[in-house]
């Protein structure tokens, strides 16, 4: 098991960060960390990466324990800070040379670790460049180069895609998607199309504490919000809305629009149960003309937005 | 030496030196030196570098802060402070690597000026013992400065606030005899200890005595490790 968190608790005077946050990494997953800002993402992975102390509870990196032996853990993680932050007086040979030698890398191994993640990170054309002068996408690169100089088993990356253009983003999702392959990585974003792509796992959390655990697929069944139908008709709503009424009282029915060109209604229901037949089959008894018929499911995107809703913005 | 400090040595130096800063840094500390020294050398007319162990101490009150000031500001401000520290390297290897680059910027200050050594010694006969006194004195003076530099800026993010507590800091530090003569008679000579004019005086005639080194290193030791608790209190909040 790679990252092991236990009750992890961190409190800033009355604030509380995170409140007793558990969950478990296994070697090889990635794993997508949810949450609004300020919900305790980074202060989570700061513990985890022994730049915090927590205030209570203990985390464990392939075995190896933050607190008692920061610098065995230190050796094995790979990290990328929120707005990735780099030397801008720097060239990238002169940061990634440092990067390698303070995470640990052999003298004689840094020349090799250097080139190797010069072409890994698509870097060759801007290696003897000062940083300050390098777009936002190569700068990213550059972050996740340092990130991964060392060879770590362990990824953690704080919004690694921030800032990025589609493009770019699409980049350094698919290095992701092969590091892992062969590392665990955890990594914030609130981005839900990105842990959908990526992910194997989704952690959210919210206020603190964690809301979900599970895969994307697991939380949808999870956290089901029951399945809409949206029903389209050329004719009067009136008799249809009265007729069905009659035969499912059970169904709850929203009229969203109804003027002369366009009767749509909506209906919800908890379960999938093939309502499509039944309200086709309405249609044709009752001499109905359907244009549409169309099922929406909830998504991560609903999901996420139900799960960290906070009180303030329900009252609201 | 260790290979992380030696890691953070070299690339505190590479950021002086990529940018124009030390550069300018050095220009401005020589002309200024090079005024007052030139201005009195011939007026007095006696072969002796006193006038440069004088005002250097003075100037550094300006130039060691403005070295300093970044150090650790700057990471904490960027956020580069948190990769560091996510990274298998210690808090005192991190500290004595920047206290020594810094250092090593404060020779390249002071190396230009043995031109004035060794022109006057061309040209009269110098007393070498107060010359090397008076370097010794001016490396350890920066050191001080730097020590006290280095904890300003881990106090803040800001680095003018760093830059004029550090100057504020070393300022106290430079004419604590004096603030000694306001003071009660009972607590004047815990001034007069603490005063860095007072242990220079001696060395800079060339009087090297034990207990203004052990003054010396000491200021350097405190205020490193005052910076070693501050950043150690970061992992806490």
């Amino acid at each position: 098991m790679s990252i092991i968190a236990k009750e992890l608790t961190k409190k800033y005077g009355s604030f509380t960060a995170v409140q007793s946050a558990s969950f478990t990494i296994q070697t090889g997953e990635i794993v997508g960390f949810l949450g609004p800002n300020g919900a305790g993402k980074t202060t989570t992975m700061k513990m985890l990466t022994g730049i915090l102390n927590p205030t209570s509870g203990t985390a464990e990196i392939n075995g190896f324990d933050v607190i008692s032996s920061p610098e065995s853990v230190k050796k094995v993680i790979g990290f990328l800070p929120e707005n990735n932050p780099l030397y801008p007086d720097l060239t990238v040979n002169e940061y990634l040379s440092y990067s390698a030698r303070i995470s640990g890398v052999k003298s004689g191994d840094v020349a090799a670790n250097l080139d190797k993640m010069i072409q890994l990170c698509g870097l060759e054309s801007v290696n003897k460049k000062i940083i300050g002068t390098l777009s936002k996408g190569y700068r990213q690169r550059v972050g996740l180069a340092q990130a991964l100089i060392h060879d770590p088993s362990v990824l953690i990356l704080d919004e690694p895609t921030t800032g990025l253009d589609p493009n770019q983003i699409l980049e350094i999702r698919d290095l992701i998607l092969n590091l892992g392959k062969e590392k665990t990585v955890l990594l914030s974003t609130h981005i839900l199309q990105e842990v959908e792509a990526i992910c194997n796992r989704v952690l959210i959390i919210n206020e603190g504490e964690l809301v979900a655990d599970g895969t994307p697929a697991d939380l949808q069944n999870q956290f089901k919000g029951g399945v809409a139908w949206y029903l389209e008709f050329a004719n009067d709503l009136v008799i249809f809305q009265e007729e069905i009424r009659k035969q499912y009282p059970e169904m709850m029915m929203e009229v969203v629009a109804m003027s002369n060109e366009k009767n749509l209604v909506k209906f919800t229901t908890l379960q999938d149960d093939h309502l499509n037949r039944k309200l086709v089959r309405f249609c044709i008894d009752h001499q109905v003309d359907l244009l549409q018929l169309y099922k929406e499911e909830s998504n991560l995107e609903d999901i996420f937005r139900r799960l960290t809703i906070t009180t303030e913005s329900r009252s609201n | 030496m260790n290979p992380s400090l030696a890691a953070v040595f070299r690339k505190e130096l590479k950021l002086f030196f990529n940018t124009p800063v030390a550069f300018i840094a050095t220009v401005i500390f020589l002309v200024f030196v090079g005024w007052f020294f030139n201005s009195t050398l011939f007026l007095e007319n006696v072969a002796s570098m006193r006038t440069l162990f004088t005002v250097a101490p003075f100037a550094f009150l300006f130039f060691i802060p403005a070295l300093t000031m970044k150090l650790f500001s700057e990471e904490l401000k960027s956020g580069t402070y948190d990769l560091l520290v996510s990274k298998p390297v210690t808090l005192p290897q991190v500290i004595t690597g920047k206290f020594l680059a810094t250092m090593a910027v404060i020779s390249v200050f002071l190396a230009p000026t043995l031109m004035y050594a060794v022109t006057i010694g061309s040209l009269a006969p110098l007393d070498w013992g107060t010359v090397i006194g008076g370097y010794l004195g001016l490396i350890l003076i920066g050191g001080i400065y730097t020590s006290v530099g280095i904890f300003t800026s881990t106090l803040t993010e800001n680095q003018i606030v760093a830059f004029i507590s550090g100057f504020v800091l070393c300022f106290v530090l430079y004419t604590a005899d004096r603030i000694g003569m306001f003071v009660p008679s009972a607590i004047s000579p815990f001034f007069q200890y603490l005063s860095v004019n007072v242990h220079f005086t001696a060395i800079s005639r060339g009087v090297i005595d034990s207990r203004d080194l052990v003054y010396s290193f000491s200021m350097m030791i405190l205020f490193l490790t005052f910076s070693y608790l501050i950043l150690l209190k970061r992992k806490e909040n």
